[in-house]
């Protein structure tokens, strides 16, 4: 994950965050399997067939969907197809930089898409137009606008009211339109390790001091559906399975409260 | 992961398409110093996979805004031929490569005692000849033989391997077509002295139970598969010895 400009966090403040862990607290107050307040504006850009703004303690993202007819890849042609990609926006944070999608935001993208993609959330078999030749492509396109950690629990969130909210223009291609067919709600919840702690929903300061990071997507069924581990640091079995635990609950919190 | 297919994975007597049981590995052949230039190389055959890794370095990091004043950078690019796969692949990095270069980039700098080399950086080059599932843990597997080979100080091997769902059973290192048809894939790399996770991905479809059996089988094979990997190096010394004692 990206680091601030100097790529340092004063000692002070990094003594302080671990001390206060060793007592269950963070920096900010919250218990280790805590979550930020979360807030989601559904048809955020109603030009958009789907979109969605949601905050994430101060992490702000836009998550816009555009469904166009398009030709199905070969080896999938009764299926339509599902592309997801974000941008990091130099607003957004000041290392941020105008270009073409670095290592960080494809990691990001494709572990939100995994989540979306492995449990079958949108009934993609349903978005055919006609097979082998024209089906409904989803484009699912996020902007992070302002950055303070957790993108990729920001971006699903993100994505997941987004995706709920879309209606496949299918007047365009001669039938009705349709809300795009929703089957479960995936939720990806990201943890990193600070020492010996797992903290979920890392702010900004907590993945600059973290060793390691996890993100699990579950579904309502406590299936996982998706797993990535990522930055240089270790991670034991009984981590790994502590950070699963930790994600059916909040996921299925998260769930209840955002996505009834 | 995830298209359907009339194929039968596993028949009746629990066996699967090429006649492995469930926590059986493929076939798998290790050598060191397959290229000369390169300060290490390995060469890995792991099923079908056909893969090549050269180490350079520790040497100064390039462009100079990637040197890190208190640590080596490793910087691995994971690439595939264009002929490896059996619909020609677009030369260069796409998504996909870049995610698991960086996946590779991370479990490796894990093991190598990045703060002996300050500024540098240290570059592993995997190139996939010829892709049967599972090259990203192929490759990371080798990378970490090759960066041995190349005499760089770390503190564990990485060792890798895969398991997943296939028709309902849990089964280790997938195949093509259980890759393909199969219903979840669970890439994993361990460091084996202590048994932590350097790498883990996963999708498809796992309960928590599944999870474990899975996690249980991975640990179990990475124990053979890092001997291997010993051998492999074992073998390159036992070669320089025996030239020196002929001297």
């Amino acid at each position: 994950m990206p680091r601030d400009e100097a790529g340092i966090l004063s000692e002070i403040k990094r003594d302080f965050i671990i001390r206060r862990l060793k007592e269950g607290k963070r920096g900010d107050g919250r218990k280790p399997d805590e979550y930020r307040e979360i807030s989601i504006t559904p048809n955020y850009v109603p030009r958009s067939p789907g979109s969605a703004m949601v905050c994430l303690g101060k992490t702000k993202v836009v998550a816009g969907i555009k469904v166009e007819a398009g030709e199905p890849f070969p080896d999938t042609p009764n299926q339509g197809v599902l592309t997801t990609n974000v941008e990091l926006l130099p607003m957004a944070f000041p290392t941020f930089e105008a270009g073409p999608p670095n290592d960080t935001s494809i990691e990001i993208a494709r572990v939100v898409d995994r989540g979306i993609r492995e449990s079958k959330m949108i009934d993609i078999e349903s978005l055919v137009i006609e097979p082998a030749k024209k089906v409904w492509i989803v484009f699912v396109d996020i902007d992070v606008i302002d950055f303070d950690g957790n993108l990729i629990d920001a971006c699903t969130l993100g994505v997941l009211a987004a995706l709920k909210s879309t209606i496949v223009p299918g007047s365009k291609e001669g039938g009705k339109d349709f809300p795009l067919p929703i089957r479960n709600t995936p939720v990806a919840v990201t943890m990193v390790k600070i020492g010996d702690t797992l903290v979920a929903d890392p702010d900004l300061e907590e993945e600059q001091l973290s060793s390691a990071r996890i993100t699990v997507s579950t579904t309502e069924d406590g299936h996982i559906r998706a797993m990535q581990k990522g930055d240089v640091g270790e991670l034991s079995i009984e981590e790994i399975r502590k950070a699963i635990n930790m994600s059916s609950n909040l996921g299925k919190a998260i769930r209840e409260k955002y996505f009834k | 992961m995830g298209t359907t297919s009339d194929i039968k994975l596993i028949n009746e007597d629990g066996l699967r398409l090429d006649g492995r049981s469930a926590d059986e590995l493929r076939p798998m052949k290790i050598e060191t110093d397959v290229l000369a230039r390169a300060d290490g190389s390995a060469y890995i055959e792991w099923g079908g996979n056909k893969i090549l890794v050269a180490v350079y370095g520790p040497r100064e990091a390039f462009p100079k805004h990637t040197q890190d004043i208190d640590k080596a950078v490793v910087k691995a690019r994971y690439n595939m031929a264009a002929f490896s796969v059996d619909e020609r692949k677009r030369p260069g990095p796409d998504r996909r490569s870049m995610e698991i270069s960086k996946v590779i980039s991370e479990a490796l700098s894990s093991a190598v005692m990045v703060n002996q080399f300050p500024r540098a950086e240290i570059d592993v080059y995997i190139e996939v000849l010829q892709a049967d599932a599972g090259t990203r843990i192929a490759g990371l597997t080798a990378s970490s033989v090759a960066l041995a080979a190349a005499g760089i100080p770390m503190k564990d091997m990485v060792v890798g391997c895969t398991a997943g769902k296939v028709e309902g059973q849990v089964v280790l290192d997938l195949s093509k077509e259980e890759d393909n048809f199969g219903q979840a894939d669970l890439p994993m790399a361990v460091l084996p002295k202590s048994g932590n996770v350097v790498l883990l991905q996963m999708d498809g479809d796992l309960s928590v139970d599944e999870f474990e059996k899975a996690t249980s089988m991975i640990l179990e094979a990475t124990k053979k598969i890092h001997k291997i990997q010993r051998d492999a190096l074992a073998g390159k010394y036992k070669a320089i010895a025996l030239e020196r004692s002929g001297e």
